[in-house]
């Protein structure tokens, strides 16, 4: 039986299509994937992103933990901001790629939910001597994502802090007995924020909302027009870009990695090293041998995860994730192709079984807001 | 009723309805449901021969891409253009204008062999 978020009776209110993913049971459309998509690009969508973990880090020694098993440095984080990067094993692996979030007095680290286990898991195993409470917020929490071009209009309705925020920043509200952590975050390549809210709040939260969106017109979006807007905005997706044998460097993500954290500053703490950094140096010093690509291709089909990428009948890569973008209106693909093929404006080829199909090198992202 | 009476379905979700010694087959409802928004389909020639069994196209959604079956053999005479122009068309109305191909039948007694369109909705019932 798979987990339901606090959001489930708002989904059958608005007829979704429901699928078990990662254990949850989440709405793949209300509808159509495409339409929900270009509502996303064009007005303004919801989310219900509550499967998504949600892990607090307390404690005398949470920073000193957190950098520990993060790639990027925490320990000059501001009060209410957040930082992307990946949590690694000791080959450079990608464990998952998550958002911590400081606090004044504690950490949030928000990750996938087929990875939730896993890291707990991990991090218990690592707490040693150090004086860290760990808690899993992710089923007292509920979690929606407000993402389009409108949002910020709507939000302005309730809040003049929140469209004055920075991208990456947060800020927390407490409406009556509501308390809400929003941030200027997301995964569809346009503007939004997420909201983390205590579970028995949804309802009453959504009420609100969608109450006072008046004629924004806020709708439902699901998980697949999730993937065909974050893949349009050149964001990896845990799985198909990034797993446990793929580096974030390989992936092109070295703005995820702060490779010299532990350079001591002055005035700040010692931080310590992170886990994989060693192997991850090493990497970026001799160079990833293969390279994390955008794909435009010619026709109509969708090309899908593990189709080789061919040069001449050499495969010199495969496809991690592919669509037709419904925003550009033609196919197209992330890839992991090797480094002698690599140049944006390379014609390569892609292996459909029965077809090969063109495909042209183009620069990531495919799609940016304006 | 979700599924019209009167046709006859593979296991694989294809309709074929026939009128007079010509087959239309096309896809179902539960199975475009299934696959969500159909972005590509690929059709055969006309004038083809196809056995039933065959493989005869392939439809793609944002989720999956699926092959297309015949039930029945006989020679292809007509695509329907409209789908692979606009594949929104088989989302919007599978038993109707999102139909597939015709085919002129070479052995009706190949209809029989398939389940009937009460048998086919009591195997994949309407969420």
């Amino acid at each position: 039986m798979p987990n339901r978020t606090p959001f489930y009776s708002f989904h059958q209110e608005h007829h979704a299509k429901l699928v078990d993913y990662a254990g949850w049971e989440m709405p793949l459309h209300y509808g159509s994937i495409i339409d929900e998509h270009h509502n996303v690009r064009t007005g303004a969508g919801i989310f219900d992103v509550s499967h998504m973990g949600r892990v607090k880090f307390s404690g005398r020694h949470a920073r000193r933990f957190i950098e520990h098993v993060f790639t990027r440095r925490v320990t000059d984080m501001k009060a209410k901001s957040c930082r992307y990067g990946f949590v690694c094993n000791e080959a450079g692996g990608v464990l998952d790629d998550v958002i911590v979030y400081r606090f004044d007095d504690h950490f949030l680290m928000v990750c996938n939910a087929a990875n939730r286990e896993k890291l707990l898991a991990h991090f218990q195993s690592l707490v040693g001597e150090m004086s860290v409470k760990i808690e899993d917020q992710t089923e007292s929490t509920g979690m929606v994502a407000l993402q389009g071009p409108r949002v910020m209009e709507m939000i302005g309705k309730f809040s003049s802090e929140v469209p004055t925020l920075k991208r990456y920043a947060f800020t927390t509200k407490n409406l009556l007995i509501l308390k809400l952590v929003i941030s200027r975050t997301g995964y569809t390549g346009e503007d939004g924020v997420e909201v983390i809210l205590p579970a028995k709040m949804t309802g009453m939260a959504i009420k609100l909302l969608l109450r006072d969106s008046g004629d924004l017109q806020v709708k439902p979006a699901g998980l697949g027009c999730r993937d065909s807007l974050r893949l349009e905005a050149g964001m990896p997706l845990y799985g198909h870009e990034l797993t446990e044998s793929i580096d974030p460097i390989s992936a092109g993500l070295n703005f995820g990695v702060t490779l010299d954290k532990d350079k001591t500053e002055e005035g700040q703490p010692e931080i310590p090293r992170f886990i994989g950094q060693d192997a991850l140096e090493k990497i970026a010093a001799e160079g990833p041998t293969r390279k994390l690509v955008g794909l435009k291709l010619e026709g109509r089909r969708t090309p899908r995860q593990h189709m080789n990428v061919m040069h001449g009948d050499q495969a010199v890569g495969e496809v991690t994730s592919g669509c037709l973008s419904p925003t550009l209106g033609y196919p197209i693909a992330m890839a992991y192709v090797d480094n002698a093929q690599a140049a944006v404006g390379t014609n390569l080829t892609i292996d459909f079984g029965k077809q090969t199909v063109a495909a042209e090198i183009v620069p990531l992202p495919f799609y940016k807001h304006s | 009723m979700s599924v019209p009476a009167g046709l006859r379905f593979l296991d694989s979700h294809e309709w074929h309805k026939l009128d007079g010694n010509i087959v239309t087959v096309g896809v179902s409802r539960f199975a475009i449901d299934e696959l969500t928004d159909v972005t590509y389909v690929d059709l055969p020639c006309k004038d083809n021969t196809v056995a039933a069994g065959d493989t005869i196209g392939e439809i793609e959604s944002v989720k999956a891409t699926s092959d297309i079956y015949t039930g029945v053999s006989g020679k292809v005479i007509e695509v329907n253009e409209a789908a692979i122009e606009d594949p929104a068309v088989v989302n919007n109305d599978p038993f109707g204008e999102g139909w597939l191909v015709k085919i002129e039948l070479s052995d009706p007694a190949e209809l029989d062999k398939l389940l009937d369109s009460k048998a086919y909705e009591a195997k994949f019932p309407a969420e």
